[in-house]
């Protein structure tokens, strides 16, 4: 393993990591979610035929991934602002491993209300 | 007295001096803007994205369909105006974040950068603003 890996491969850097693609993730979704949302313009039957493709099991799937990426981002960034403005401390594992913890419990409790129904 | 007065090589250019500190004092102050409003925005997300959650959470129960969204949010001034504070903080927030990505990762820096960050942020604003205005006015 060389030096410059070695140096990277720490909690702070893997939240670092996932904060920025959990980021461009969301930024390409962002226009496309927009655009489903804007059919509405049309009626709810222009909003209902968007909608519809969304029963699919490969974009349930995908929108579960979203939804992780989303709380993932948000939990990252929580964490970002605490480092930032917070005073500091030796928390960054806890942190890091904070919120990891509440990406899961978002992306769960998304998952189970998507696929197990009310 | 050697090096003081109006022909020494300083002396003879400062208005170039001058200018030059003043650009750099200007993108300075511009970094740390587009810092406090990556920060400010990030605050607002924050808290939107939360609601954001857990009103889809729940929505998605038994299935989404376009009657139930607009059931909950069609005349509804509040999320009208949730939504539009949401939008106008994604609109802040996404384009500083692709910058800062864009200067760090591919090494792209300048005026054709800044141009290109200012249209993404109005494009999403336009989108988004259409968006929120097809779904609950």
């Amino acid at each position: 393993m060389n030096r410059a890996w070695r140096a990277r491969n720490h909690p702070a850097y893997w939240a670092f990591l996932v904060h920025r693609l959990s980021g461009l993730a969301l930024a390409v979704f962002l226009p496309a979610h927009f655009l489903v949302l804007g059919q509405a313009l049309r009626g709810e039957a222009g909003l209902e035929g968007a909608l519809r493709w969304t029963d699919s099991p490969l974009v349930k799937v995908a929108e579960i991934a979203i939804v992780v990426l989303l709380a993932a981002h948000l939990t990252g960034g929580v964490r970002m602002l605490a480092l930032e403005f917070l005073p500091w401390r030796d928390w960054q594992k806890s942190l890091a491993a904070l919120a990891a913890g509440a990406t899961v419990l978002f992306g769960l409790a998304f998952a189970l209300a998507l696929v197990g129904g009310g | 007295m050697k090096g003081v007065g109006p022909t020494t090589p300083a002396a003879s250019q400062p208005p170039l001096l001058e200018k030059e500190g003043r650009s750099s004092r200007g993108a300075v102050r511009a970094e740390v803007l587009l810092w406090l409003a990556q920060r400010a925005s990030a605050a607002v997300l924050g808290i939107a994205v939360l609601i954001h959650l857990a009103t889809m959470s729940y929505a998605v129960r038994g299935g989404i369909s376009a009657a139930e969204i607009l059931a909950r949010t069609r005349g509804s001034l509040g999320w009208l105006l949730f939504y539009g504070v949401f939008v106008l903080a994604v609109a802040v927030h996404v384009p500083i974040g692709l910058r800062t990505i864009a200067q760090e990762w591919a090494g792209w820096r300048g005026a054709g950068l800044d141009v290109i960050v200012v249209a993404i942020a109005f494009a999403l604003l336009a989108l988004g603003w259409r968006a929120v205005w097809a779904v609950c006015a």
